[in-house]
């Protein structure tokens, strides 16, 4: 039996996990497998590959001109196809792996944890949009050299730019959203591919075929809602649909998403 | 330190944890014992907060798990070996947990050396791990932060029998220096020899519990038997029934209803030489964890079979 006195149980001076701490934490899980590792890889390989192409048909062309700004949206298109993936991962193989289990462990408060995610999803976005950035600025450096009669143009449509950032921003809240909502890898992929690129042309096809729906399909489609932010400013009615088609499409979700986290019996 | 009060849970109709109730003393180890399903894990997800009580509840210290500041400093979990991200090596799964709770990276390292996985083991995904590599992984998981409390389910399982030798030394080492260990286990033998107190569970309700001493006198009712063998069986037989003591052939020996001592005396008296003298309780305890869980048992215990 015991041999030294009882160690007592003193929390004392223990302070809680500050979320900084789960913060770097969460971004850090999604470059440490290779899972993640692959799927950050394969997207600067396109994008960088996709920048080849397009400088290579820019410089052999010689009526072709082309911008600062116009590199940079290519590699940031490109890039932002695959990175809400990296945000869908991040929640869902947790549960897959069953590594919720010693995440919800060390850190009982899940909303914390959900909240670091979120953070290290966006600020992933942010990466992804200076990469882009500097890619566009090489690119276009290079298209000077390539070609000598004309000089290097540096313009970069900022209202473009600012409607781009928002534009990838929501990308990954809604990749987020839906995985939180479903908590299944394939299943979050899948839906969040549908709802970023085959909804809206169903959106449209609707809308052309029912005039019922054409009325209202503005207060609903979100990713055409999305679409206007690239021609600021945008009028009241714009700033509605976004409101509301936003609220159906990402907050809803993440809102049922994150109470479904909240309360799930981790396995 | 840890206090289980009147712990209910429930899943719709089926009742998996049923009004327990128990504690785990700071210097001891409680094994926690019962056949698959009894509700162990249930019960052990439920001090950590991964599952919700029905009724019932769980401290730790006198506090709720959710309320502990910065939990894997003060109590260690293993729940699930498995639960591991099978893309991740063995060292970064303990990186990432030394990172969240605070701890320089040198502990990682300890850990590592602690379980005996060495620095080529703990570059391998977790992917390519043995269940006996995964369970050592755990177990320098739950003793990352050094916690006062330990909390494993099923630790044992898939460790050789010298991971099994080793970790009994590690668990009845933590305890010594004072700390509390809760331990699961669905095999009696693995538990028996390092716990303190046991606690029998079966269909969600606590069938037994105390020491191996208690529930060894609760197995036989009291009654103690002794095994012995002798250069002259038939004459220590005789001298034992003449004392008044019950006698039956039992292989190359003889049970007797006494207690060892009072065996011996009577060999002494005779001058009988005894090759070997034991108590005989020791299958009672397998007998009576059978006995006790056997609503809960897949397989039907061959006495009810009969009859």
């Amino acid at each position: 039996m015991t041999t030294t006195a009882p160690v007592t149980f003193d929390v004392s001076g223990t302070a809680p996990i500050p979320f900084s701490r789960l913060f770097r934490v969460e971004l850090r899980k999604t470059v440490d497998t290779r899972a993640g590792r692959w799927l950050i890889g394969i997207t600067i390989g396109a994008a960088l590959l996709a920048e080849g192409i397009f400088l290579a048909v820019a410089a052999t062309h010689s009526d072709t001109t082309a911008q600062y700004g116009d590199f940079v949206g290519a590699a940031a298109f490109v890039s932002s196809i695959l990175l809400p993936v990296v945000g869908i991962m991040l929640v869902t193989s947790e549960w897959s792996q069953r590594t919720a289990m010693t995440t919800f462990t060390l850190e009982p408060r899940r909303m914390r944890v959900v909240v670091a995610k979120l953070l290290a999803g966006v600020t992933l976005t942010g990466f992804v949009i200076a990469f882009a950035l500097v890619v566009g600025l090489v690119c276009n450096l290079l298209f000077g050299a390539l070609q000598s009669h004309q000089s290097i143009d540096w313009t970069f449509g900022w209202s473009g730019f600012a409607g781009f950032v928002i534009n990838q921003t929501f990308a990954m809240l809604g990749g987020f959203a839906l995985a939180s909502l479903l908590l299944n890898t394939p299943a979050a992929i899948v839906v969040f591919f549908v709802y970023k690129w085959v909804l809206p042309g169903l959106f449209a096809l609707g809308a052309a075929l029912m005039s019922w729906f054409n009325s209202i399909v503005g207060w609903i489609d979100f990713q055409a809602a999305q679409n206007e932010l690239y021609d600021m400013p945008l009028t009241g009615t714009q700033w509605a649909h976004l409101a509301v088609s936003g609220f159906i499409w990402l907050v809803v979700p993440l809102a049922i998403g994150i109470w479904r986290i909240q309360r799930a019996e981790v396995k | 330190m840890i206090k289980v009060e009147r712990l209910t849970r429930a899943y719709g109709s089926f009742i998996a944890v049923d009004d327990i109730s128990f504690g785990c003393e700071p210097g001891t180890v409680t094994g926690f014992l019962g056949p698959n399903g009894a509700g162990k894990t249930t019960t052990m997800r439920v001090m950590v907060g991964l599952t919700l009580a029905t009724h019932g509840e769980v401290t730790i210290g006198g506090m709720h798990y959710k309320d502990i500041p910065n939990p894997g400093r003060h109590v260690g979990v293993l729940l699930d070996a498995s639960a591991q991200h099978a893309g991740r090596t063995g060292r970064e799964t303990l990186e990432l947990g030394a990172r969240t709770m605070g701890l320089p990276a040198s502990r990682v390292d300890e850990m590592l050396a602690l379980v005996s996985l060495d620095a080529k083991e703990a570059k391998r995904r977790v992917r390519n791990y043995s269940l006996g590599m995964r369970q050592r992984l755990g177990i320098a998981h739950a003793l990352l932060g050094d916690p006062t409390v330990l909390i494993l389910d099923e630790p044992a399982n898939g460790l050789d029998p010298a991971g099994i030798r080793w970790m009994r030394g590690l668990l009845k080492g933590y305890a010594d220096r004072g700390g509390t260990v809760l331990l699961s286990s669905h095999l009696l033998h693995e538990v028996e020899q390092i716990a303190d107190e046991m606690i029998l569970i079966g269909n969600g309700k606590i069938v037994a519990r105390g020491t191996r001493q208690e529930l060894l006198a609760t197995a036989t009712g009291g009654v103690s038997t002794t095994l012995v063998t002798s250069l002259d069986n038939a004459a220590l037989q005789a001298a034992l029934a003449a004392k008044g003591l019950h006698t039956a052939p039992a292989g190359s020996g003889i049970r007797v209803t006494a207690e060892p001592v009072d065996v011996g005396r009577v060999a002494a008296e005779q001058a009988i030489v005894l090759t070997d003298l034991r108590a005989g309780n020791e299958g009672g305890l397998e007998d009576l964890f059978l006995e006790l869980t056997a609503d809960s048992q897949r397989e039907p215990l061959r006495s009810e079979v009969s009859a």
